[in-house]
């Protein structure tokens, strides 16, 4: 009855269309993006970079597939990634992801045309800043990290926000698991509240200094990370994609992870 | 004499409330599809030996009224690769016309139309990114099925986020949940697609199909299937599920007339 009641006192306008639009305008629920789980993981030595991510693509509680690489080569050959010696990865919203990953590589590529050298990786770096940044207002979705060798042949590693921010780190991890694999890193890589055993009493006490670590520990990290996240979260799993980059060039590998 | 015609023939005011001038759009801003109006249900596809098969049911639901019952949503392009479409309707028949006119402007060519399932894929998950990225998405998620640059079976899934995903079975909408599950049982993903035969595949397919028509409301029994080779393409779209068998409902309150 209230409601047969609020529609005569709006009587008195009469005619249907000149009544304002306000009272109701109908809302669109179009939502742009969507996630697509999964987690990537950078970490840099004194002459190499990795960068890793597990190849599981979800949408909500289901797997779309277990074989969508995350990480990218940059400024290579389309099919074979040949000649490139900058890496890309991308985790959030995949679509947003791919797209970003093709704008770089033309930027890069266009850039050696140009110029006639390949682009350094602060440069790419800085330019990757400014395309996120370009979308601030309908952002990539995503969280990227650029691995690379520096002009001095050292690993050089840079992490981003969804809008551009960012910086030169030695690890990162992000994703669905960055919560779980950061820590670790922090205590591993950069050895957080580790201190040298007999240094000395309460604040006397030395923290364990951080320094590049060899290859092969880094990679062992790695794949600790990734077998470590695979148990505690169930948008990471599948298979463990490593790209290594070297001044021999850029190796890539795959490891099984668990399928549940 | 009533000189308004927004209030002709409209039921009385003053019993039924007056007209809510919100679905005129008169101001306010300009809107697009928000959501789809008329839709197909799932689209289901594997992988085999020396080919592809896609298939999809021929119902076209409004809302949960069976609409139309004889809806062609398996599309051919340039008779080497195959299109099943989920999703609206008239957004797949604009994207019909649209994969139309590119077959025609390539057939002009010297070469004829040489755009592989792997093409057309890149093509279509584009167009669907660009229009999300306008807000103003075509409503489908489709299945892209034929063969690669070196004649590899081909299977990949675009949706209308630009999202985009292949692996060797995949299914859109309620056959992610009822059918890929099935798929997985009897194709597992170790199991090369090479050990798979056409008639396996065609089998499953049809499987799945029965079990969506049991459990997916908005399924029917007529269904399209495709199967694409190298020799061709092998389109039925007038196929009617066979072996059905209802025994199980028998037992399930909700499917037939109650006792209790």
């Amino acid at each position: 009855m209230t409601s047969l009641m609020d529609h005569q006192a709006r009587e008195t306008v009469g005619y249907s269309f000149s009544e304002s639009t306000a009272s109701g305008v109908k809302q669109h629920g179009f939502y742009p993006y969507t996630d697509n789980g999964g987690s990537t993981l950078g970490i840099t030595g004194s002459d190499f970079a990795i960068l890793a991510g597990d190849t599981r693509s979800t949408s909500g509680y289901n797997i779309n597939s277990r074989m969508v690489p995350k990480v990218f080569k940059i400024g290579g050959d389309d099919e074979t990634g040949e000649g490139a010696n900058i890496i890309l990865s991308v985790v959030g919203f995949a679509a947003d992801g791919t797209a970003l990953k093709e704008r770089l590589d033309t930027v890069v590529k266009m850039y050696k045309y140009q110029h006639g050298k390949p682009m350094t990786v602060s440069a790419c770096a800085q330019r990757l800043s400014t395309i996120l940044y370009q979308k601030r207002f309908f952002p990539y979705y995503v969280h990227a990290i650029l691995a690379g060798l520096d002009e001095e042949g050292k690993g050089a590693l840079y992490s981003y926000d969804p809008v551009g921010s960012y910086e030169r780190e030695q690890c990162r991890a992000a994703g669905a698991a960055a919560s779980l694999i950061m820590p670790f890193l922090d205590n591993q890589v950069n050895f957080k509240n580790q201190y040298i055993p007999g240094s000395g009493e309460g604040h006397a006490l030395a923290a364990k200094k951080a320094e590049p670590l060899p290859l092969e520990t880094v990679k062992g990290l790695v794949r600790d990370a990734f077998t470590s996240s695979v148990e505690r979260h169930i948008e990471v799993g599948d298979n463990l994609q490593m790209v290594i980059i070297t001044k021999d060039g850029i190796q890539e590998v795959y490891h099984p992870l668990k399928k549940d | 004499m009533d000189h308004f015609p927004g209030t002709w023939g409209r039921p009385r005011n003053d019993v039924y409330g007056a007209y809510d001038p919100s679905y005129l759009q008169s101001t306010g801003p300009k809107t697009h599809t928000t959501s789809p109006a008329v839709t197909g249900t799932s689209v289901i596809g594997v992988k085999f030996n020396g080919g592809v098969v896609l298939a999809t049911d021929n119902l076209a639901s409004y809302g949960s009224l069976a609409r139309f019952t004889d809806t062609k949503r398996l599309r051919i392009f340039g008779n080497k690769a195959v299109v099943g479409f989920g999703g609206d309707v008239s957004d797949m028949q604009y994207i019909d016309r649209l994969l139309e006119s590119i077959d025609i402007r390539e057939n002009y060519s010297s070469h004829g139309n040489m755009l592989n399932a792997k093409n057309l894929h890149t093509y279509l998950a584009k167009v669907f990114y660009k229009r999300r990225s306008e807000f103003n998405p075509l409503w489908n998620h489709v299945l892209v099925a034929g063969f690669d640059g070196e004649g590899k079976p081909f299977l990949s899934s675009a949706d209308l986020l630009g999202t985009t995903f292949s692996a060797p079975h995949l299914a859109t909408g309620f056959g992610a949940h009822l059918a890929v599950p099935i798929l997985r049982r009897l194709f597992p993903e170790e199991k090369p697609i090479e050990e798979i035969s056409r008639e396996e595949a065609v089998d499953a397919l049809k499987q799945c199909l029965k079990v969506l028509f049991y459990r997916d409301a908005r399924s029917l029994d007529k269904y399209s299937i495709a199967v694409i080779t190298q020799e061709g393409i092998d389109l039925k779209e007038d196929e009617q599920l066979e072996g059905q068998s209802w025994a199980f409902a028998e037992r399930i309150k909700g499917y037939g007339a109650q006792t209790v």
